[in-house]
């Protein structure tokens, strides 16, 4: 399949990408931004949202609400590769004057709202979608969150929140990496079963293997298209550090840095 | 004299401002007034209750608002500034910075408003943390004449902002609400020479009170209303107090901590004046203390017999060779 090809060649060029922000930027939080580029890749090159690079504000837009903003400097490649700003600015991340942080925020093009801390997005995304709703406009509301995310008590007052209010326009997008700071999930507080919480919260939940980009397309894709009841939440079962070994066996991969001659060799295979 | 209570004057307002202005929503966080109910009831789709949730009545206001919806967020003082202040700190001062947000935090209960329920009630630190916020508006009205002014600034101006509205009915301060300009921030609601008393909120009607009982005892007391804690320009706010050689700030809030206090003491330090200073409010400890807010005064100092006897004092001491 032609789109198939196409969104696993960008989502390789993104990976590399990210991983050379990282050897000029190691601050940034690599292992999570590795496990959501399927999820941004099909987003945005298979034109499941709606975008508009040159009038970022632009109504017509769906909006996509970045919560687990420290875990998305894979989105600065794809950003930068669709016109948002100019692809030099890559090579500048975290450097004096720069457009872009090793956390991302709302001053980057592309970005709808602020959320170095946890546990807004979902809440200003229920905003967001009631206005559009009662604007009778047909635009989505997406939003990305990481499972660690769920412990921030604001996130359910919103889920509570979508559900009451019928956001049946809103698409929470989990990037189940199972991970956070220090540890796993179920080791910290377990958050399992994620897709019986939310049903019981009187969200849609659906599932996919986060990594595999035909389920996680064509799963976007309908729920983009989904115009039945209530809020969806689509779980992407995805792997903390996908692609880099040494990061996918470390329960601390959050925190982890590469060293350059790492990045370099990973570089080289990926070609 | 007739007295109102602020939420209400303003939700008044509101009413028929919603009648003609289909993008203002009312957003509260469970929390309710005798004017509020015909607004939601006549008003039920732009009317949201989030329930008892602050964080959620913040993100929810912040993305209505970022489609355009001017609203206003209403909740307890204390909780709406404390318990979603990081939301408030992210959503609305950051966020602000980069996009337009139109959002009007309502917070009832100043000070000692809800006096008799402790603690937990009491708000004595939102002005000084509200006011810490780059982007941020905030007012402290002292009436429900100005509280009524805001509402068209509250429109025109496209900040986040904070409304710091006492909880119990006021009599008026100003009879002419041309007396009130939003841009100036302040009013001068008394001349006098010998001492200047600056206030803000339910304290200007007790600096009224204590103008008048100082004058019974010669001593000619000036009060002015600061109505507008940011932003406030203090160079004007200097030409109103500068002539007077003893100030005394008066406010329900903690003292020392960045309220109106601080922002009299810093206008006095950058004009090079040698006025003598007297910060009026609460010192550092919570109120356990049970009783009326008048009771509740009397405790912390800050009743009027207490507020003359210290100002005669301070008035008398600089008179001595």
């Amino acid at each position: 399949m032609e789109l198939m090809e196409y969104l696993e060649k960008k989502a390789a060029w993104v990976k590399q990408e990210t991983l050379k922000i990282h050897r000029i930027a190691p601050g940034i939080r690599l292992a999570s931004s590795l496990s959501c580029i399927e999820i941004l890749t099909a987003l945005y090159y298979g034109k499941i949202l709606k975008y508009d690079p040159a009038d970022i504000y632009c109504e017509e837009r769906d909006r996509l609400i970045i919560s687990k903003a420290h875990g998305s400097v894979s989105f600065y490649p794809l950003l930068a590769d669709l016109g948002y700003f100019a692809l030099e600015e890559l090579g500048r991340v975290g450097k004096a004057g720069s457009l872009l942080g090793d956390i991302p925020d709302c001053s980057i093009p592309g970005y709808e709202t602020v959320n170095g801390s946890l546990g807004h997005g979902l809440g200003v995304a229920c905003g967001i979608a009631m206005a559009l709703k009662r604007k009778k406009r047909t635009e989505k509301v997406f939003v990305l969150s990481g499972d660690g995310e769920l412990y921030e008590g604001s996130v359910w007052e919103a889920i509570m929140f979508a559900a009451h209010h019928n956001l049946n326009n809103l698409v929470l997008v989990i990037d189940n990496n199972k991970i956070c700071m220090l540890d796993y999930c179920t080791r910290i507080l377990n958050l399992e079963p994620l897709d019986e919480k939310f049903r019981a919260f009187g969200w849609q939940p659906s599932e996919v293997d986060g990594h595999n980009m035909k389920e996680v397309y064509s799963a976007l894709q309908s729920l983009k298209q989904d115009g039945s009841d209530g809020p969806k939440v689509l779980i992407a079962n995805t792997v903390k550090g996908k692609g880099v070994p040494r990061l996918e066996a470390d329960s601390l991969c959050h925190i982890r840095a590469l060293k350059t001659e790492e990045i370099d060799q990973l570089l080289m295979e990926m070609n | 004299m007739e007295t109102k209570v602020m939420r209400d004057a303003l939700i008044e307002q509101l009413y028929d401002r919603m009648r003609t202005n289909d993008d203002i929503f009312f957003v509260s966080a469970d929390f309710g007034a005798p004017a509020l109910d015909r607004l939601r009831e006549d008003f039920g789709d732009r009317f949201i209750n989030v329930g008892i949730a602050e964080q959620n009545l913040i993100n929810i206001a912040t993305g209505l608002a970022l489609e355009g919806a001017v609203v206003y967020a209403y909740a307890i003082a204390p909780f709406l500034s404390m318990r979603a202040y990081e939301q408030i700190r992210t959503n609305l001062s950051i966020l602000s910075q980069v996009r337009e947000i139109n959002v009007n935090l309502i917070g009832v209960g100043a000070g000692l408003s809800y006096d008799v329920t402790g603690p937990t009630h009491h708000c004595l630190e939102d002005s000084c943390i509200m006011r810490v916020l780059p982007n941020f508006v905030v007012f402290s009205p002292g009436d429900s004449v100005t509280t009524e002014q805001f509402v068209d600034y509250s429109l025109r101006v496209k900040k986040p902002k904070y409304l710091r509205l006492d909880g119990k009915a006021q009599p008026r301060i100003y009879d002419d609400p041309r007396k009130i300009s939003m841009e100036e921030g302040f009013s001068v609601v008394r001349e006098g020479k010998d001492v200047c008393l600056v206030s803000t909120g339910y304290m200007t009607h007790k600096a009224l009170r204590v103008a008048e009982m100082l004058e019974q005892e010669g001593i000619s007391a000036g009060v002015v209303d600061v109505f507008m804690l940011k932003p406030l320009d203090g160079e004007l706010l200097y030409k109103s107090v500068g002539k007077y050689s003893h100030i005394a700030t008066m406010e329900e809030s903690f003292i020392d901590k960045g309220s109106l206090d601080s922002i009299v003491a810093e206008v006095l330090r950058s004009s090079r004046s040698q006025a003598d200073l007297t910060k009026l409010g609460f010192g550092d400890r919570y109120v356990f203390e049970v009783g009326n807010r008048e009771h509740l005064h009397k405790v912390n100092g800050l009743d009027e017999a207490t507020i003359v006897r210290t100002l005669k004092g301070k008035l008398s001491g600089s008179r001595l060779p």
